[in-house]
């Protein structure tokens, strides 16, 4: 048994099988293993009695529920109007080359993984971005930088 | 290029976001009244939904309460994902006891013993805070003898989900596909039983109607746009941030107090919303009155300002992109709609389409707005006419 089995048993236990746990579950590989591998979407789908494709498709809604191998820590710049305005195509110009990766890629590490994403509701501090799920606002080039030089550091 | 910001300063409401602190006493009182009571208190204030939709909220708990049902459910939308708007964020973290003392008071008026914060996904560091306040808050329902409890449910990335019915089907476990209505949630909500869904800013209201009684927040504001409401003011303004106004006050007062000096254009009510250009600022008010037509205009409080050195293209391309991406898919006028209008003003500015081209793109937006399923296709029918017409020259090459 792996490790997407025990996590996966876990969260049912937790939640429940009903279908309305299913976006909690979810979200708690996600929080684990930061994208639904098929393993772990056949998993679910075994032990909530939906089927797969029900599953698949109920996750691909859903923009951070990723169903694509994601890096350990996943950085969504926000790239709607007020950020868009206030300099966000430099925060990801600075982001890729310090990264040296584009966006919708993640580093050879599997480290790092660069997204762009809609409105996170910090438009009177923009630019803003969110690494995983701590939020980081009035971004400069130079800010960026240093935010990820701190993440590079850590596990 | 400055002017004088402060020669006429809209009044500062302080009602939301004074941190008066009396759950329990508020909660007491109430129970002690008859539901009927406070029902109709909730009528008389005018309270209309502070999402951007405007459905009275006191029409909204009376239709709930009258289902025969015995399982019903409170929901509070957090899912904020207009672009533009950050207040109920704001109002999550500096008084969420105000948000749910509001819950319980419907919950009890409507007969649930269930409550839930759909909290967008983007939202999630607020967690660990909110369980704090909710162990609060329910130590404060048993000592009153409420029967009611609040959960928190996090929402994964989707901006459809603000739509209710949507909100609702993700709550379920499901895609966060808009439902047909009728039947409203009033009927067939939650897990298909009755359900209140109240927007986290019209249930702070609803304390502070609560406390002062209906005819203090009935004071401010104007005939159909009654009491305060919270403005999420961002872009071209040196002082962006968050702010309880008076419903009823024109743009042109609005820009005076939060423009640079430079004001081109004014976002009202987010992506979904319009475009109030620079000639319409003293004819356009803000609030619920002549809904949708363009002269009075309703808002989530979603206000974005651009000065002149913005291209309204690119505003527009932004919205659209936004719609393309966050449309549910589900419906053909808003799938392939947004689609075509992207497409379309591209290749209008790259010169591939005649600039008549436009008034066809305006012709799908009516379409959009008569045949689209729910509130996200049929309004982007608002900021695209709002701009082509308004700022027509600067969609052509």
């Amino acid at each position: 048994m792996d490790f997407h089995e025990k996590l996966v048993q876990n969260l049912v236990s937790k939640h429940g099988k009903d279908r309305e746990n299913l976006l909690p579950i979810l979200q708690g590989v996600i929080d684990q293993e930061r994208f639904l591998s098929e393993e772990a979407i056949l998993k679910i789908s075994k032990e909530m009695s939906i089927p797969a494709a029900d599953v698949y498709g109920t996750a691909s809604f859903y923009s951070f529920l990723d169903i694509e191998p994601r890096g350990k820590y996943v950085i969504r710049v926000c790239k709607t109007i007020t950020c868009a305005m206030k300099g966000k195509n430099q925060i990801v110009l600075a982001i890729e080359n310090f990264l040296k990766i584009k966006v919708g890629e993640t580093t050879i590490d599997k480290k790092f993984t660069i997204l762009q994403t809609n409105c996170l509701g910090w438009c009177h501090k923009a630019p803003a971005m969110l690494i995983n799920d701590e939020v980081y606002t009035e971004l400069s080039p130079e800010k960026v930088v240093d935010i990820l030089r701190e993440y590079k550091e850590k596990n | 290029m400055t002017t004088t910001a402060t020669k006429k300063q809209l009044h500062r409401i302080d009602l939301i976001f004074n941190n008066d602190d009396d759950c329990k006493e508020i909660l007491r009182n109430a129970l002690s009244r008859s539901d009927q009571e406070i029902v109709n208190e909730m009528v008389n204030s005018g309270l209309k939904g502070r999402g951007g939709a405007g459905f009275p909220t006191g029409l909204k708990w009376k239709l709930t309460a009258e289902s025969k049902e015995k399982e019903k459910y409170v929901i509070c939308n957090a899912d904020e994902g207009e672009p533009g708007t950050f207040k109920d964020r704001e109002i999550l973290t500096r008084v969420p006891h105000k948000v749910l003392s509001g819950m319980a008071m419907c919950a009890k008026i409507i007969g649930a013993q269930k409550g839930y914060i759909y909290l967008r996904g983007e939202y999630k560091f607020l967690v660990p805070d909110l369980k704090k306040e909710l162990r609060k808050f329910h130590d404060i329902l048993d000592e009153l003898g409420l029967d009611f409890r609040v959960e928190i449910f996090l929402g994964s990335g989707a901006y459809i989900c603000g739509e209710e019915s949507a909100l609702i089907e993700s709550m379920e476990g499901k895609r966060g596909e808009p439902r047909n209505k009728p039947p409203f949630p009033s009927v067939n909500g939650f897990k298909g039983k009755p359900t209140v869904v109240n927007n986290v800013e019209t249930l702070a209201h609803s304390y502070t109607i609560l406390k002062f009684g209906a005819k203090k927040f009935r004071d401010l504001g104007v005939k159909d746009s009654r009491g305060s409401k919270v403005f999420s003011v961002s872009g071209d303004t040196p002082i962006p941030g968050i702010y309880e106004l008076e419903l009823g006050m024109t743009v042109q007062d609005f820009v005076d107090d939060f423009g640079d000096g430079d004001c081109k254009a004014v976002q009202v009510g987010g992506a979904s919303g319009f475009l109030v250009p620079r000639k319409r600022f003293a004819k356009t008010t803000i609030g619920y009155e002549g809904k949708l037509t363009g002269i009075s205009l309703p808002t989530g409080g979603s206000m974005m300002i651009f000065n002149s050195s913005r291209s309204m293209y690119n505003v527009l391309n932004n919205y659209l992109e936004f719609f393309e991406e966050e449309s549910c898919g589900q419906c053909t006028p808003c799938r392939v709609g947004c689609q075509q209008l992207l497409k379309g003003i591209k290749a209008v500015k790259r010169g591939e389409k005649p600039t008549s081209y436009l008034d066809q793109l305006l012709k799908l937006t009516e379409t959009m707005k008569l045949t689209a399923k729910c509130g996200l296709g049929q309004s982007v029918a608002n900021s695209f006419s709002s701009i082509v017409e308004n700022f027509r020259e600067e969609m052509i090459y």
